[in-house]
């Protein structure tokens, strides 16, 4: 296996993106990344698409080769990759697969979602069907649902508070009204975090994630060719992915997920290096527990600590361990498809000092944690200077 | 059939199938053969490890009641 770096990124903004389709966002993000790592779209050997619900959400399917075409690239694989919220993590890994053997040199990664045309209980069916259909769904259960069940659990087994979740949604939205990037840049209270409209108890909307229209990409290539492209490549250390069950009620113990403790494991092996070694960290905060839930199963906290963790203020900005300074999925905004590429380019743009207003004091190692649905497919990635 | 409560959830946003429900209460019921499934509660709210009754099936999804 060869070492293989990201050498270039490209972003559009987060939101409710009115005049601009999915294909359109999809090429925006491309245009961008080629540019930022100099590749003509004739030099791309493979393109890989993280999109989970297009054909719901905007009627279209067959999207690779419908957005990689648009992009002037043709003649070479053009694959779509679904794994619900971690569709675009996905994507990258299978990429990455493809460069580190040595079957493609130069490979195109985008995620892209179009949500916001959608009523939001329209939305809210189509992200359930990411959940076991025959089973929890049809019982009447949404993704904030699954995850508040998770939240109770937490709260009855570990005593995880209310106000721990609320500190996770402060200290996102702090961080996000920080990101020109982000879907919302509004600071939030702890008083409004507390008091927020209720979505499925104990979850106010303030514990959920946006409904955002967005898409990002990254070109990936050997890092022996890398020089020929940026002065600016950034190493993939390690990278996993793994997987369980998709229903919730056939877990064991729903306080963790075994996919992102085994993803976890083995990107670390492969980086050779451990949760104390990672600066900082872009995690799945589809739901505020689901962060607190991540900071437990990827080793950086005991289990059951992630709570006094992130109200202890360890996870902002200033503390031990950033996480999520893009504003994560809560502010930054969630277009599902989008997310897992999106966190990469946060990442990397971390660890090049292009951060801006976002940029940590530590950043040469960090970890990004894509997850897909209620815990069904995750993939961990760390990147660190090249 | 009777199980207890492993979790549970009021759900108010809800899908545009079940709109009309909203709020309801849905919980994962660990079965007395140690099986977990999940289903809807009917009548008064019930919390973790609740004791609860299968009153019927609708559709497959079961209904449990809270057990007096």
């Amino acid at each position: 296996m060869r070492p293989v770096a990201v050498i270039g990124t490209g972003k559009t903004p987060f939101g409710s993106l009115t005049g601009r389709d999915l294909r359109a966002l999809a090429v925006e993000a491309g245009r961008k990344c080629l540019q930022n790592g100099n590749i003509k779209p004739e030099q791309v050997e493979a393109f890989c698409l993280g999109n989970f619900a297009g054909p719901s959400f905007v009627g279209q399917n067959h999207l690779a080769p419908y957005i990689s075409s648009a992009l002037g690239i043709a003649g070479v694989p053009s694959t779509r990759f679904e794994a619900a919220c971690a569709s675009s993590g996905s994507a990258f890994y299978h990429a990455f697969s493809s460069v580190a053997a040595g079957l493609n040199d130069v490979v195109l990664v985008a995620g892209v979602e179009k949500m916001t045309s959608q009523p939001t209980p329209r939305v809210t069916e189509i992200l359930a069907a990411a959940g076991d259909c025959a089973g929890e769904i049809r019982a009447g259960s949404t993704f904030p649902s699954l995850f508040a069940m998770i939240a109770r659990r937490h709260m009855h087994d570990f005593g995880t508070k209310r106000e721990h979740l609320a500190a996770v949604a402060v200290k996102n939205h702090a961080n996000g009204a920080l990101n020109p990037y982000a879907h919302l840049r509004k600071p939030i209270t702890m008083e409004q975090a507390l008091a927020g409209k209720p979505v499925a108890d104990p979850l106010t909307i303030y514990d959920c994630s946006l409904v955002s229209d967005g898409a990002a990409a990254v070109l990936l290539a050997p890092l022996e060719r890398a020089g020929e492209f940026t002065d600016r490549p950034v190493r993939i250390l390690g990278v996993a992915q793994a997987s369980d069950f998709v229903a919730l009620d056939q877990k064991e113990d729903i306080t963790t997920f075994p996919a992102v403790r085994a993803a976890a494991r083995k990107a670390y092996q492969m980086a050779g290096v451990g949760p104390s070694d990672i600066q900082f960290a872009e995690l799945h905060d589809c739901f505020t527990i689901a962060e607190i839930v991540a900071l437990e199963d990827l080793g950086f906290v005991r289990r059951g600590e992630g709570g006094p963790f992130s109200a202890e203020g360890r996870t902002a900005r200033d503390g031990s361990l950033p996480v999520n300074a893009s504003g994560g999925l809560k502010s930054k905004g969630h277009p599902v498809g989008a997310t897992g590429v999106a966190q990469i380019c946060d990442i990397v743009s971390q660890i090049r000092c292009e951060a801006g207003d976002l940029q940590l004091e530590r950043h040469s190692l960090g970890l990004a944690q894509n997850l897909g649905g209620s815990g069904a497919t995750c993939v961990v990635t760390i990147l660190g200077e090249a | 059939m009777t199980g207890a409560v492993y979790t549970e959830t009021v759900v108010y946003a809800a899908p545009a199938a079940f709109e009309q429900d909203a709020p309801y209460q849905v919980a994962i019921v660990t079965l007395e053969d140690g099986q977990r499934v999940t289903g809807r509660i009917l009548g008064e709210r019930v919390k973790i490890d609740d004791r609860v009754v299968l009153v019927e099936s609708r559709d497959e999804v079961p209904f449990f009641r809270k057990q007096e």
